[in-house]
């Protein structure tokens, strides 16, 4: 899960990174109320899960109260990179004088952690990294053993961090990676990370990911970060119980098990549409193990309630889920749903237990059930029920 | 001949008594394999009954392994618990340790990657998965939870992100079988990278040809291809996942993120190309390509 910037401020104070918090507010009138209590000069910021923000417009300064209502004025309700801004955060303005950037990933690649940390931050860091590479250290980090005081030095070295706020660097970075191991986190980033006028170090912008696995494991606080409003109402459905559905624009409702299987059958399907009047998959939908009746019938609950979804192809190889567990969960979805279940659906079969599987199927011989042996003519079928039989 | 794994591993099961590895078992026993007992700290000194077979339940792997010979462990424990699983089989020193759980943060994997790395690992202790369905070598042995009956023994090397994905290959090609298949995971950081499993295949004598799937996000697939132009002197047919995927979404697998230019399906099956593999744009397609590098063998 990606946070919003107000959000991850929140964490970055939890663990002791200096930053400003501000409120964060939905309305032109609580941002005035907002910079009113604040005084002085405010920044109004959008919160949206994107970057890019400052160049489009969606963060300014504001000198008084009323300005800072005007800005919230425009910049609520903008769209950035497709994202419509819906709540913007006000804080009081803290100029820098000079901007660095600083980051812990996750290294996929080399099965670490990584540390990139430049004194030329700010907006145009990308650039920086393409044109003087040298300026942007990276720095391996060792998973098991960390940064401790020791590393934090030898990271705020090598990104020649000046004195006057050297010691603070160190302070800051150790703090950091508390953020990155104590959440969970794949990613945190602070740029511009700044330094003020005062020789002070803070964050002025932050940028956290989490590890929805570890979220699920053991930060369930985590859940709080969720913002309802951001989520297609069928993803939000979906998510409610437990699965893991993602919303796409076609006709061909997809319901398979394993990651990788359903993303090969949205590919199938997108090629079958092809020649059925270019139908497309309507979503990626995994019930994942334990395909039961219950989790097949709100698998096809959340699909048969997209208005777009004109039939649905069920795709199940059976390793772990056993094709009589998904045929009686197939049965059993069609009894919970009754005669709110008016789409054609197509199901392909094959794997464990499969022959008992197709062998409820047979028996139940519902008018809205087509079996089909193959993955690709079951994709063809369902393509062509999208398209009204042609 | 086969790759990791043989008729002569020796498989104990951590987390024996829960659901899942107790349902597994019983389908690796069915197999063929030779389960020779379990772990669960919380159970040491009992029995359980598994297709007809009763097996030790040991406190710990080390105490499972001196008194079975295993060199084999299957682990199925929950995600909170699965790194110090898998710590406590490296320090017992096996061989092949294969993390079938899925959802393990991937932090706890990055510090057991770190630990298979380090001093620690003295008997210089192999992974696969985590969130994979593990290694089967047809007619000998299977450690994982991959349908034992859906191909048998061939000249293929199958190597997999994606769980169903595999067996729906080895189910496209059953009629030529399988030396051995592979899943490998899709989670963000993993133990065996689709690299080991071809540097294993290319010197298996039994693996004349070989099958690579993928899924977006990572570069995984791109390193194979430069892994392959160096190494790898077999034929290999490849499959990538995901091309219809939007970009930005997150669909399932940690791993399978695309983010920007490069970890798009696209991408990954030019950047194998380039390098001569064969690239389906179905799994059917992909078998279709295989039986005809078989054919000309």
């Amino acid at each position: 899960m990606d946070l919003m910037e107000y959000q991850a401020k929140e964490l970055f104070a939890k663990h002791g990174v200096t930053t400003t918090l501000g409120v964060v507010v939905e309305t032109a009138d609580a941002a005035r109320a907002a910079a009113e209590e604040m005084g002085g000069v405010t920044v109004v910021k959008a919160q949206v899960k994107a970057g890019g923000r400052g160049k489009a417009g969606g963060v300014k300064l504001a000198k008084t109260a009323d300005e800072a209502f005007e800005h919230a004025s425009n910049i609520l309700g903008m769209e950035i990179k497709g994202l419509t801004v819906n709540r913007v955060l006000v804080t009081p303005a803290t100029p820098p004088v000079e901007e660095y950037y600083f980051s812990f990933l996750l290294d996929r690649a080399n099965r670490q952690y990584l540390c990139i940390a430049s004194v030329e931050g700010g907006v145009e860091i990308e650039e920086v990294a393409k044109t003087n590479p040298d300026a942007v250290k990276q720095i391996p980090i060792d998973p098991g053993t960390g940064v401790d005081a020791a590393k934090a030095r030898e990271i705020a070295t090598a990104a020649k961090f000046p004195e006057a706020v050297f010691e603070q660097a160190v302070t800051m970075i150790e703090a950091l990676y508390t953020v990155f191991v104590e959440e969970d986190a794949t990613l945190v980033e602070v740029n511009p990370l700044a330094r003020l006028a005062d020789d002070k170090l803070e964050a002025l912008d932050g940028k956290i990911s989490l590890d929805d696995n570890a979220s699920e494991v053991r930060h369930h606080e985590h859940e709080a970060f969720e913002i309802k409003d951001e989520t297609d109402p069928l993803e939000a459905k979906a998510k409610a119980k437990g699965l893991n559905y993602v919303k796409l624009d076609g006709q061909v409702g997809i319901i398979g098990n394993g990651a990788g299987l359903v993303m090969s059958t949205l590919d199938v399907v997108a090629y079958a549409g092809e020649a059925h009047g270019g139908v497309k998959p309507a979503n990626f939908l995994d019930i994942g193990g334990g395909a039961n009746a219950q989790v097949m019938a709100d698998g096809l609950d959340v699909i048969l309630n997209d208005e777009q979804v004109k039939s649905v192809f069920v795709n199940v190889f059976g390793g772990i889920t056993a094709c009589d567990e998904v045929a009686n969960g197939i049965k059993g979805a069609l009894e919970i749903l009754g005669d709110a279940a008016t789409k054609p659906l197509v199901v392909r079969l094959d794997g464990n237990n499969v022959d008992k599987g197709r062998a409820i199927l047979d028996e139940l011989n519902h008018p809205l059930v087509t079996q089909v042996d193959t993955m690709d003519g079951a994709a063809d079928k369902a393509a062509e029920l999208a398209n009204g039989g042609k | 001949m086969s790759i990791y794994l043989n008729k002569d591993s020796k498989i104990i099961v951590q987390g024996i008594t829960g659901g899942m590895g107790a349902k597994h078992t019983t389908l690796m026993l069915q197999s063929g394999s030779n389960i020779v007992g379990g772990v669960n700290a919380r159970k040491a000194g009992t029995t359980v009954e598994l297709d007809g077979k009763e097996l030790p339940v040991f406190g710990t792997v080390e105490e499972a392994m001196k008194e079975t010979g295993a060199d084999v462990s299957v682990a199925f424990v929950p995600p909170a618990f699965t790194k110090d699983a898998c710590i406590e089989a490296i320090d017992a020193g096996i061989g092949l340790l294969v993390v079938i759980t899925e959802g393990v943060p991937v932090q706890d994997t990055a510090e057991v990657w770190s630990y298979l790395q380090s001093e620690a690992n003295k008997a210089g202790t192999r992974m696969i998965g985590p969130n994979c369905p593990g290694i089967i070598t047809p007619g000998e042995s299977l450690a994982g939870i991959t349908p034992h009956t859906i191909a048998g023994t061939g000249p293929v090397g199958l190597v997999s992100k994606s769980g169903t994905l595999t067996y729906q290959m080895m189910y496209e090609l059953k009629d030529y079988g399988f030396s051995t298949a592979i899943g490998i995971g899709g989670d963000p950081i993993i133990g065996t990278t689709h690299i080991d499993a071809l540097a294993a295949f290319e010197a298996d004598p039994d693996t004349l040809a070989i099958v690579m799937i993928g899924e977006i996000g990572g570069d995984a697939e791109e390193r194979a291809a430069a892994y392959i132009k160096d190494n790898v002197t077999k034929p290999v047919v490849g499959y990538v996942a995901g091309f219809t995927a939007p970009e930005g979404k997150t669909m399932g697998h940690a791993g399978a993120i695309v983010s920007g230019s490069s970890g798009t399906a696209q991408a990954k099956k030019e950047a194998l190309e380039a390098v001569g593999v064969k690239v389906g744009k179905t799994p059917s397609e992909t078998a279709e390509l295989m039986r005809e590098v078989l054919r000309n063998l």
